[in-house]
């Protein structure tokens, strides 16, 4: 009985610990303001692959500029559910130039290699000079549901 | 009971056949009379006078003196030329586009030509945050959370992309800078796009807003609870223990306020230029 007891509450452990991780969403550290690699992301499509919960947030592998820093209409490499992703940035916490927005996070937004966002809808405001950006954003663009 | 009950109930109607009656009396007293001396001969028509129509939403020009506070320039040079030729710049701006008077913690409205989309104007509403910049340089920072995405916009207030400076409402704050806002809870740095004008006052002080913001829990962007922000506008008490608050005075350095060469008394530049920038503006 006593072993049983004992099993029971062991499991009862592993379970309440299994759950804390899985609650355990926070993080210490704060996002980085500007993009570079190893920034954790925020994506803001409505993709299935970037909406769907994961235990770790998306992170960029690779920034696609010589400087390696990510601004707003920069391409990145995500790592996204354990796989391999493109994505463009649609905004960040790090302040540009006067008159253009600042976001509170590190918004990005999937594309496909051929430059096709995978999502249909973008949930929040865009900043509007990647309209004016050399690129092709059109696609991104025409997806986007308010403007900033 | 039910006695008690019946009484209470002949009381109220009581009560409230004298209300109806007052009430049928006034409007006897006050129509009837002005009614019944010109019944008796009738002469000719008065048309009753037109209703004059007070906008409240339109904000009068202020009675205040106020200076923005970009034309007092930064103790720096002696030779103040830099600074008069910007304030004449400056001046020159503001004949044209009209900008109002607001501090940290007022709702404002910027509307701003789009070079990206051409022919197009931009409007954001938002909450001003921060003040920044002397001179022609004078920025402003507005917050809004819009689709529950913080978005801040820093504006040049002399850049001439920019339209139209419409002040939605007429608010101080606890404090000069509400970067805090970033790191409180959203619904504080929410304001609705298609707010309405709040009338303000035109004369006597500006509006004090005595509001205490509720935080989200740490990290925040800064620790605000250091004696280096001087924060009043946070409810600290809510979400940090006495004891970390009393380990963040660890910090303090309550002798800064005696160093005099930290001391730049502005009132008499400020006079000065006050009287300059109403002569100017009156031309």
């Amino acid at each position: 009985m006593a072993l049983f007891h004992a099993s029971r509450s062991l499991v009862g452990f592993l379970i309440e610990t299994s759950t804390n991780i899985q609650q355990r969403t926070f993080r210490v550290s704060s996002a980085a303001a500007a993009i570079q690699k190893m920034t954790r992301v925020r994506v803001v499509d409505n993709s299935s692959l970037g909406n769907t919960p994961y235990h770790k947030a998306p992170r960029v592998i690779h920034v696609y500029t010589k400087n390696g820093i990510g601004k707003v209409g920069d391409k990145v490499l995500l790592a996204i559910k354990g796989q391999k992703k493109k994505a463009v940035i649609v905004g960040h916490k790090m302040p540009g130039d006067r008159m253009t927005p600042r976001f509170d996070s590190n918004n990005v937004v999937l594309i496909e290699e051929n430059g096709n966002p995978t999502g249909t809808r973008i949930r929040v405001p865009i900043p509007t000079q990647l309209r004016s950006m050399d690129g092709d954003f059109s696609k991104v663009l025409a997806i986007a549901g308010a403007f900033v | 009971m039910a006695a008690c009950c019946r009484n209470l109930h002949k009381c109220a109607h009581y009560l409230r056949s004298v209300r109806l009656q007052q009430i049928q009396n006034e409007r006897l007293l006050s129509t009837s009379s002005c009614r019944l001396a010109p019944s008796d001969k009738p002469g000719k028509f008065i048309p009753p006078s037109k209703p004059v129509i007070i906008d409240k939403a339109q904000s009068a020009t202020s009675q205040r003196k106020f200076l923005s506070p970009e034309f007092i320039p930064p103790r720096q040079r002696t030779d103040p030329l830099k600074f008069s030729m910007e304030r004449k710049d400056m001046i020159r701006r503001r004949k044209v586009l009209d900008i109002p008077e607001f501090y940290a913690g007022s709702i404002l409205a910027v509307t701003m030509t789009d070079p990206n989309a051409n022919g197009k104007v931009n409007r954001f509403v938002g909450i001003c945050i921060q003040r920044g910049g002397k001179g022609l340089g004078a920025t402003f920072v507005l917050r809004n959370i819009i689709d529950n995405q913080g978005v801040e916009i820093c504006y040049e207030l002399y850049n001439p992309r920019i339209q139209q400076v419409e002040l939605l409402k007429l608010e101080k704050r606890l404090d000069d800078n509400l970067l805090y806002l970033r790191d409180a809870l959203p619904e504080y740095s929410t304001v609705e796009p298609n707010m309405k004008p709040v009338p303000a006052p035109s004369t006597g002080e500006v509006p004090l807003n005595k509001m205490k913001v509720r935080m989200r829990p740490k990290p925040w962007s800064k620790r605000w609870e250091r004696p280096k922000y001087n924060v009043q506008g946070i409810a600290f008490e809510q979400i940090l223990s006495a004891e970390q608050l009393e380990h963040a005075q660890k910090w303090a350095q309550p002798w800064l306020q005696y160093d005099m060469l930290k001391e730049y008394d502005t009132s008499r530049i400020q006079e000065e230029i006050l009287t300059e920038v109403t002569r100017e503006m009156g031309q």
